[in-house]
């Protein structure tokens, strides 16, 4: 009953972890048709400029906050500079994120080596927090568990209730319409994928902490990422969620259960969910 | 829909090409009597290897309008199914022998590609990259996981091409005859396959999937049925590739190499089927002497900023860029241009 419910913490723990890095992907994706395979390398690299952020000014926030805004600054940069020239050329696109991820793979290696680095967060959220069934869970997990919470609320929020979320969400489905409106779309473009490579950076940081960060983990996110959104649907944040919810459950209950096995399971749920829908459980047919 | 599209159609009429291949084939086959061990294997059968698993995904790709990156799952499937079935210094192969295991090994990869097939033709273009690629990373973790069936994070060592007629088929200039026959068959099916009833169905699915749909084809089965087919050929790839190597892990099937065999076939081109080699001999002489451009650990920045420039600049890679050219270098010939 104990190993159940440290099971099930760790794996909602590990989908809250998805969802921030997956709502990024599938955000860029559902408006830009753009499968940035380079997804993973911005949660790795916001991951290590949070760190040496963290590192240098002794504040585990002021980190956080730079791998955010570090990496939405790159998300700003590649589409204005790269993919706003080869709009509606996905497979280019997708070549091209490609390409970009395996750059930044190798000078990632090369600028901080293949130690694991270890965050310290500040110290009231260090330790753990007593809880009934299971006595004590880690503090920082709980609180990430309700930064996932807090984002996609927010996140639901900023896409249904503000104007340019509505821009956002018109996008999504309609890019044409949307523009022959007289709304400048490369202005939501680029809102949209400084936002989502910004969430990979977040993730990045926050996710560092929980587990560490090492060379290999961007492939490892971006893995989490793909799977997530084809089971949850592509450009839907609440899919994220579900997909997250799914995936991180089943990864911890197999690690957990059948060890040897544990990742056929999320494997089977993406075969499943592809026999079954293959828009994804939350997708709109394309 | 992609860069894939040019080419292909045109340069049926082979008369006028013959020449050009019969001068290549000479060269290919003289080429282990003047080069050197290295040249030999390294190089040339290395590249071989390369292209025939590059070639299936071309095939894929350029007839089909399929992007798949499990091309070296399948490839690294057929390995390791050889390496279990087989015999392996870790001792934990079946030991079946070579005419057994060999077979079987092609078989289960090319089941298991078709597999991927069913699972990927529910989805379309980059959708397609996405499945693939997420099948391909999930088999890495799987065989890195799995101890039982896969021996994990060593896997297996000491497979080798069985001596066969009294030759050592790992000596350089067998070794590199047996890569050389497997990529001329290959390429003679894919170019065969091409221009058979079939292939010209796949190319027009490609360009126009519903209306083949609507002229009464099924556009999935010919989908599934090309990755059968392009996974028989990775199939041979890797058996080649598991006894160039002598051992397989999960380091072999890991993201970089099968990013890889999309670069080579990229770089190279999809539009015909000489585009993996090309790219494969181009991506192995990088590989092995951008060490003295550069710093070798450096070599995926080279490679990754060559790809780059690639898909910027050239949508049809090497083979793009020779289209290019051609007409400047060449003199025009009557009927000689391609497309």
């Amino acid at each position: 009953m104990k190993l159940f419910l440290l099971t099930l913490l760790n794996g909602l723990t590990l989908a809250a972890l998805y969802f921030l890095v997956a709502s990024g992907f599938t955000l860029v994706f559902g408006l830009m048709r753009n499968v940035n395979l380079a997804h993973g390398s911005l949660y790795l690299l916001g991951a290590y400029i949070g760190y040496d952020v963290a590192d240098f000014s002794g504040s585990w926030f002021l980190g956080v906050a730079a791998g955010f805004v570090s990496m939405a600054a790159a998300g700003l940069l590649l589409q204005v500079l790269v993919f706003r020239h080869m709009e509606g050329q996905d497979l280019r696109q997708t070549l091209v994120t490609i390409g970009i991820s395996i750059v930044l793979a190798d000078l990632m290696l090369a600028i901080w080596g293949g130690t694991t680095y270890q965050f310290e967060p500040p110290e009231w959220l260090y330790g753990a927090t007593r809880m009934p069934l299971v006595r004590a869970y880690p503090t920082y997990r709980l609180a990430l568990l309700g930064t996932a919470v807090v984002i996609g609320i927010a996140l639901w929020l900023f896409l249904n209730r503000t104007r340019v979320g509505m821009m956002i969400r018109a996008g999504v489905d309609d890019r044409e319409m949307l523009s022959a409106t007289g709304i400048n779309v490369h202005l939501v473009f680029a809102i949209t994928f400084a936002i989502g490579a910004g969430l990979a950076g977040f993730a990045g940081v926050v996710g560092g902490t929980a587990l560490s960060i090492a060379p290999g983990e961007d492939v490892r996110y971006l893995l989490a990422s793909l799977v997530v959104v084809i089971v949850g649907g592509m450009g839907s944040v609440a899919g994220a969620a579900i997909g997250a919810l799914l995936i991180g459950l089943a990864e911890q209950f197999g690690l957990a259960y059948s060890p040897t096995y544990g990742v056929v399971y999320t494997f089977l749920i993406m075969v499943l969910v592809l026999a079954v829908r293959p828009q994804g459980i939350m997708g709109k047919k394309a | 829909m992609n860069p894939v599209r040019a080419g292909v159609q045109g340069k049926t009429t082979a008369v006028g090409v013959y020449p050009g291949y019969a001068v290549l084939l000479i060269l290919l086959l003289a080429y282990p009597w003047v080069a050197s061990g290295f040249w030999t294997v390294q190089v040339g059968a290395y590249s071989l290897i390369l292209g025939i698993i590059s070639l299936s995904l071309m095939f894929l790709a350029g007839y089909g309008g399929v992007v798949s990156l499990a091309q070296l799952t399948i490839a690294g499937c057929a390995g390791y199914m050889l390496a279990i079935h087989g015999v392996n210094s870790a001792g934990l192969g079946l030991g079946w022998p070579w005419w057994a295991a060999v077979p079987m090994a092609i078989v289960i990869a090319t089941l298991m590609a078709t597999l991927i097939g069913l699972i990927s033709v529910r989805t379309e273009g980059i959708y397609t990259i996405m499945i693939t690629l997420a099948i391909a990373v999930a088999f890495f973790y799987f065989t890195r996981q799995n101890y039982t069936v896969f021996n994990g994070f060593t896997g297996f060592a000491g497979v080798e091409p069985p001596p066969l007629f009294g030759i050592n088929w790992r000596d350089a200039m067998p070794f590199y005859y047996l890569c050389l026959t497997v990529a001329v068959l290959c390429y003679s099916l894919v170019l065969y396959l091409g221009r058979s009833n079939f292939g010209i169905a796949m190319q027009a699915i490609r360009d126009n999937p519903r209306r083949m749909s609507t002229l009464g084809f099924s556009v999935n089965t010919h989908r599934v049925l090309a990755y059968t087919i392009a996974g028989f050929v990775a199939a041979l790839g890797g058996v080649l590739s598991v006894w160039f190597n002598g051992r397989i892990s999960p380091g072999s099937i890991s993201t970089g190499p099968v990013i890889d065999i999309l670069i080579i076939a990229v770089v190279g081109g999809l539009s015909r089927p000489i585009g993996p080699f090309l790219g494969a001999l181009v991506f192995v002489l990088l590989e092995n002497f951008a060490i003295d451009l550069i710093d070798r650990d450096r070599f995926n920045t080279v490679i990754g900023v060559a790809f780059l420039a690639m898909v910027l600049f050239s949508p049809d890679g090497l083979l793009g860029l020779w289209e290019k050219l051609k007409p400047r270098l060449v003199p025009r010939r009557e009927g000689s241009a391609g497309t």
